[in-house]
């Protein structure tokens, strides 16, 4: 989108770049910079760390503090299908389903814009790019009443499709990005061959493209499986609701008593978003890849 | 004849994204604006069959004590946790990242991106229990003899924009790691001769050269922040009372909690101006690279 949405590796970033004026002052302020960044470290892990010190605490208390004996028992305690299995199943169905839909929805409309200049395509992608702006926190009670007179309130299609919707304008910028880097010669020469645009999209641009829809369908997908009050405002029984949502209402029940317990469900649940992280990382070879696929 | 059908099969892939998008986005926000005018509730006769009452809900706005509040909790928090927190601190770590040594550089990078991959009900838990009254924080001034207020109750906004720093820096510390990456060294090597000392390099030759990233990520990450709801609902609800009811939480309460749709859609509307006023701006810096 822009040279500074891009996001090069900090590490395996020009490394050292101490240059020819290198000197012990310059050793000394590099010594305090690598003290400061430690502290800043701590400081940054102390949240999280609790969450997982807490988790294998039979007694975890709101505060940082190691366990006198590790168990597990935190964890078999909320493995019951009613409190865990269900609700991350649905998260799964809900981030599945809209990182699918997202994903298809977005090839098949990055493809025109990619390969056509056409006056309206770039009307189109101002608004896109005004959509990718648009705070969601600031439409979700218009969307409540707009659900109750659709009467999609409670409906796990719907909101599969409204969460796919809302991820549609970064996902088509994302894509498209990344259908501009496939050479369009290769087309051209299935094109006169009398190939449809839409055969030369599925044969050729798909293939060649794979990992950037790999990268576009986790993108979806992880900001589905951590979004909280789209489902919390959407979806109002309990067996519909994903992770995020029940979570929240184990917190209000049990919370203020069974922190060992929140924490292990916790984890569990940020778990595949962690996985899946480092999985893009892999695959498209960045420590930032998400932020740097936006640039394409 | 044969033109004009080509035209219309160029353009029918785009269709489905053109109807999610029409139907989800755009309608919500016609519905918005619409809706703002309206008695509309949650429950009973209006909900279904909403009234048109004109400005009034705007008008209850403005004579609201918590309205203009809560614009002004909302501007304190978008300004001290985005535009100066998470940006100065981003701008810090990405400096200090570059002198420093490979594994301290690992850690540190990795530790605050995993802040902002967590899940948002995750970190906002996380952020909870460390600022609680019997948290990690207090845990640690008690072992140097202070002790600590019970932050998510007396300074409940201070809490919520430390953990929006917390929560949120990564992102500015990748856009300023890529940007500074590409800031020629001739340049602040060049200033080193001429006896420039470290701030005056940053001032002078540093930031005016990363200019350009610099209101980007100020843009976005000013539309980010001021959607925060998660973070703010999970540590202290809104309250005390409403001491840190920012405009989402607001909107949010009005709506569900005191089933006043229609006047929670009017502060939905007024952040949805506030948001389309920046993204337009934001818009236009971009609008070289779009044509």
């Amino acid at each position: 989108m822009t040279d500074t949405m891009t996001a090069a590796p900090v590490e395996g970033t020009r490394r050292g770049a101490v240059g020819p004026l290198a000197g012990p002052r310059i050793t000394a302020t590099k010594v305090a910079a690598n003290l400061v960044l430690l502290v800043i470290a701590v400081s940054f892990l102390l949240p999280m760390a609790w969450i997982v010190v807490a988790s294998l605490d039979a007694e975890a208390t709101l505060s940082f503090g190691l366990p006198d004996a590790v168990t597990v028992d935190n964890f078999s305690a909320i493995m019951t299908p009613e409190l865990t299995w269900l609700p991350l199943w649905n998260a799964f169905v809900l981030s599945a389903g809209s990182a699918a839909i997202t994903v298809v929805v977005s090839v098949l409309a990055a493809y025109p814009l990619s390969r056509y200049r056409m006056r309206f395509g770039k009307y189109f992608l101002y608004s896109v790019l005004f959509g990718t702006c648009l705070p969601i926190t600031a439409i979700m009670v218009p969307v409540y009443a707009l659900f109750v007179q659709l009467n999609l309130l409670d409906s796990l299609p719907g909101t599969i499709f409204f969460m796919a919707a809302t991820s549609l304008p970064m996902a088509i910028w994302m894509t498209k990005n990344f259908m501009d880097s496939v050479p369009i010669s290769l087309e051209e020469a299935a094109w006169t061959e009398g190939a449809s645009a839409m055969q030369a999209l599925r044969r050729i641009v798909l293939p060649l493209m794979r990992p950037g829809i790999a990268v576009v369908f986790i993108f979806v997908f992880v900001q589905a499986w951590g979004n909280f009050f789209v489902p919390f405002v959407l979806l109002l029984s309990p067996e519909k609701q994903p992770a995020a949502v029940s979570i929240f209402a184990f917190f209000g029940q049990y919370g203020s008593v069974a922190y060992g317990q929140l924490a292990a469900y916790s984890l569990l649940y940020a778990a595949p978003v962690l996985g899946l992280y480092v999985l893009v990382n892999r695959i498209s070879g960045s420590a930032f890849a998400l932020a740097g696929a936006v640039k394409g | 004849m044969a033109v004009t059908s080509r035209r219309v099969a160029r353009v029918v892939p785009l269709a489905p994204a053109v109807v999610l998008l029409a139907l989800f986005m755009l309608g919500p926000v016609v519905w918005s604006f619409y809706g703002s005018f309206t008695n509309a509730a949650l429950t009973g006769p209006a909900a279904l069959n909403p009234e048109w009452i004109g400005f009034d809900n705007y008008v209850a706005l403005v004579g609201d004590p918590d309205f203009p509040k809560s614009l002004w909790l909302t501007v304190v928090f978008v300004f001290l946790s985005a535009v100066v927190g998470q940006n100065v601190m981003g701008i810090a770590l990405a400096g200090l990242l570059r002198s420093a040594v490979k594994p301290v550089r690992s850690i540190a990078s990795t530790v605050v991106v995993a802040a902002w991959v967590l899940p948002e009900i995750v970190a906002a838990f996380a952020a909870y229990a460390f600022f609680h009254s019997e948290g990690t924080l207090n845990t640690l001034l008690a072992g140097i003899g202070v002790t600590g207020p019970d932050w998510l109750y007396s300074t409940p906004m201070l809490a919520v924009i430390l953990a929006n720093i917390w929560r949120g820096t990564a992102f500015s510390m990748m856009v300023y790691s890529a940007a500074l990456a590409e800031v020629p060294p001739e340049l602040t090597e060049a200033a080193q001769l001429d006896g420039a000392n470290g701030l005056q390099r940053l001032t002078w030759v540093t930031l005016p050269v990363i200019r350009r990233s610099i209101s980007t990520n100020l843009m976005l990450t000013t539309l980010q922040t001021l959607s925060v709801f998660t973070l703010i609902y999970v540590m202290t609800g809104g309250g005390p009372g409403t001491d840190s009811s920012t405009l989402p939480i607001l909107a949010y309460q009005e709506a569900f909690k005191f089933a006043q749709v229609g006047y929670g859609t009017a502060i939905a509307t007024v952040m949805i101006v506030v948001g389309g006023i920046f993204s337009v701006i934001y818009i236009r810096a971009l609008r070289p690279e779009v044509d």
